[in-house]
């Protein structure tokens, strides 16, 4: 799905991830740990494209097909879609309009916006005035109606309550298990018009990237891989995240990292 | 007023705005286009752009209609059995001698500057309108001005009275036909709004790429008055100046300016409106969203507050688009009084580009995404209008493209 060779980027000049390598196969939902400021952000950003991020060198290939030149557009429409964590306010523009620009029929958007509890948002700006964790559901609202093949997620937990944390997970299952409704007829199992929101998740081809500190998604959204981000160098951290997440409570992102296995203390 | 002090004025400059030769222009009040249908349809599709509807939609959209080519009505139609009045302005001065006493000229003072000098000494034009006490007219009135002949002066003096709990819904489309090349439009309107009652007066011009436009308006509202204007011009205009002014004179009054402005190049527009905020509970807000894609801006806004217990607040934002032009955001608040709650909020600059990104990242092009948050900077939540012409806007509003050279 997404293969990141010898990458390096820069921000304003400075350069701060040096030859990356990261391999995200269909299926695959990855998680990138590692202490503030060490370029996690930084690696979401060159992978949607965004344009601060100067690639210096490297290649990233989503399904195949080297993307690095690629405007951020073009690599939305390929199947890549991104939640980012501080997203801007877009003044007069609905979320309706938004969700539908996303990709959804005005159906579709009545009742996914029902189920992240957003459907008295519909009217208002995007993003407007909206709280931590309304910014984090309007942001799942509308990557599920993108119903992107690779899912980038900058801290989908950070600022949710603990009650939500459990929908912010259904969601992010939802879109990772979930494929675009082949139109008129369709009656693929997984389509987005033949289940509902507590549907069981069938064996997916979908990946996800997604950057937590607390780990709490992990509870929600079973990850298969786990990484540490150390200044600006990818650790690959063998076992299970949640191994890794307990590693790293005990005994702190630098220890693990020079240990370059996890030893957790059962 | 004598025809001395008058004629003295006619070389009063104006407070704001680049001052205009009016010997430049051709002056005449002779008929020269008798009806719509002399019109070339290029022509009556910029009427229709503006909002002034015909046919069947009119039949359906609109309680009455009243169209001024150059200096005279060619139409002057009020559907049966609406409650209204609407003459040209010279017919009801025959008509009512003691209304003039009473509404004519007493808002707007005949020697404030050269054009209300000008438009005061020639013979009446414009439209009257009036709805009497209690009538509640629920479709809208469309006026339309329109110069038809090149060099035309327009001289135009609209009086409207909407008596205590009545209300009404104007839609005024101005706008000069296909082959004019220059002209000129002075428009001075009157309104007086009674207790309880409530107009809502929307304004959409798209001028001749030479015409120059000096519209003076002035609205007096009573105790629990509404008065809603809402003013769209989103053609290249040469040189628009008007700085409507709302006194709020009665307890409770309300009005609500809404401004949506784009500025081509070439475009000077010096746009303001003023609100006198004269008694107690009185609230006005004036929200303007301008554009300028090369064009000059000047946004005056002014709110007085005279008295305690009122409301005032003010927006005056811009976006510059391009290298080329400006964009004056003046927004000024008087406060006379204490306990006065007066705000004002004026952001001018470029388009955020992590916005861009933002929408990019959702599958948009650099130019859909940018074209869109252009528009929704420009959709200010414009009340009251009825459906049809809420539609009208926002058709004219998708009409702006965005262009990345500009």
């Amino acid at each position: 799905m997404l293969k990141i060779e010898h990458l390096s980027v820069a921000v304003r000049g400075r350069k701060i991830l040096n030859d990356i390598n990261l391999h995200i196969k269909p299926g695959e939902v990855h998680v990138l740990f590692g202490p503030n400021g060490t370029g996690k952000s930084t690696l979401i950003g060159a992978i949607m494209g965004f344009d601060r991020y100067e690639i210096l060198e490297g290649k990233i290939y989503f399904k195949g097909q080297d993307i690095t030149g690629m405007s951020c557009d073009e690599r939305a429409r390929l199947g890549i879609g991104v939640m980012i964590q501080r997203p801007p306010t877009i003044r007069g523009l609905s979320l309706r309009k938004m969700v539908e620009i996303c990709g959804a029929t005005p159906e579709e958007t009545e009742t996914m916006a029902k189920w992240m509890g957003m459907d008295n948002f519909l009217d208002r700006s995007v993003n407007d005035g909206f709280s931590g964790g309304e910014l984090k559901r309007c942001e799942l609202l509308q990557l599920m109606a993108q119903s992107p093949d690779l899912l980038l997620l900058d801290e989908p937990e950070s600022g949710v309550d603990l009650e939500n944390i459990a929908l912010v997970g259904k969601a992010v299952n939802y879109i990772l298990h979930t494929e675009p409704c082949g139109g008129a007829g369709c009656d693929r199992p997984c389509c987005i018009k033949n289940q509902g929101f507590e549907h069981n998740p069938l064996e997916s081809k979908r990946s996800g990237l997604i950057i937590t500190h607390s780990g709490h998604i992990l509870k929600y959204v079973p990850a298969s891989h786990a990484h540490i981000l150390y200044e600006g160098q990818m650790t690959c951290a063998c076992g299970d995240p949640l191994d890794v997440l307990n590693c790293i409570g005990q005994a702190g992102y630098e220890t693990c990292v020079k240990r370059g296995k996890c030893e957790v203390k059962k | 007023m004598d025809k001395e002090k008058l004629t003295a004025a006619l070389d009063k400059k104006a407070m704001y705005g680049n001052d205009i030769d009016l010997n430049a222009y051709n002056d005449t009040n002779e008929a020269r286009t008798k009806s719509v249908d002399e019109l070339s349809q290029a022509t009556r599709d910029r009427l229709e752009y503006v909002g002034i509807e015909t046919g069947a939609a009119e039949e359906e959209n609109r309680s009455a209609s009243f169209v001024q080519l150059d200096n005279n009505a060619v139409e002057v139609k009020v559907k049966k059995q609406t409650p209204l009045e609407l003459m040209s302005t010279g017919k009801a001065a025959e008509k009512y001698p003691e209304l003039v006493e009473k509404y004519w000229w007493k808002a707007v003072k005949p020697d404030t500057d050269k054009y209300t000098a000008k438009t005061a000494l020639e013979q009446e034009q414009g439209y009257f309108i009036r709805v009497r006490a209690g009538q509640k007219i629920t479709t809208p009135l469309q006026a339309c001005m329109c110069i038809s002949h090149d060099q035309q002066l327009q001289h135009v003096h609209n009086v409207i009275i909407i008596e205590d709990g009545a209300e009404l819904s104007i839609i005024s489309g101005c706008t000069s036909a296909h082959e004019v090349e220059s002209g000129m439009h002075i428009g001075i309107s009157e309104m007086y709004i009674g207790k309880n009652a409530k107009l809502s007066f929307t304004m959409i011009h798209s001028w001749g790429e030479n015409v120059i436009v000096r519209p003076r308006t002035v609205a007096l509202v009573e105790e629990g008055g509404q008065y809603i204007s809402n003013y769209v011009s989103i053609e290249k205009a040469k040189d628009v100046q008007m700085y409507p002014t709302v006194h709020l004179n009665g307890k409770d009054a309300v009005a609500r300016l809404n401004s949506i402005l784009v500025a081509p190049e070439g475009s000077h527009l010096d746009i303001g409106g003023k609100v006198i905020l004269n008694a107690e509970g009185c609230k006005a807000e004036s929200i303007t969203r301008t554009i300028s894609t090369g064009g000059e801006v000047i946004n005056r806004g002014c709110m007085t507050g005279k008295v305690e217990g009122i409301r005032a607040h003010l927006e005056c934002d811009g976006l510059m688009l391009s290298n080329k032009g400006y964009i004056y955001a003046i927004p000024e608040l008087d406060a006379q009084t204490g306990n006065a709650e007066m705000s004002h909020e004026a952001a001018v600059g470029r388009i955020n580009p992590e916005e861009i990104e933002y929408l990019m990242a959702r599958g948009m092009s650099e130019d859909d995404a940018t074209a869109t948050i252009v528009r929704g900077f420009l959709n200010v939540n414009i009340e009251g209008l009825p459906d049809s012409l809420a539609k009208k806007i926002e058709a004219t509003l998708d009409s702006f493209k965005y262009n990345k050279g500009m």
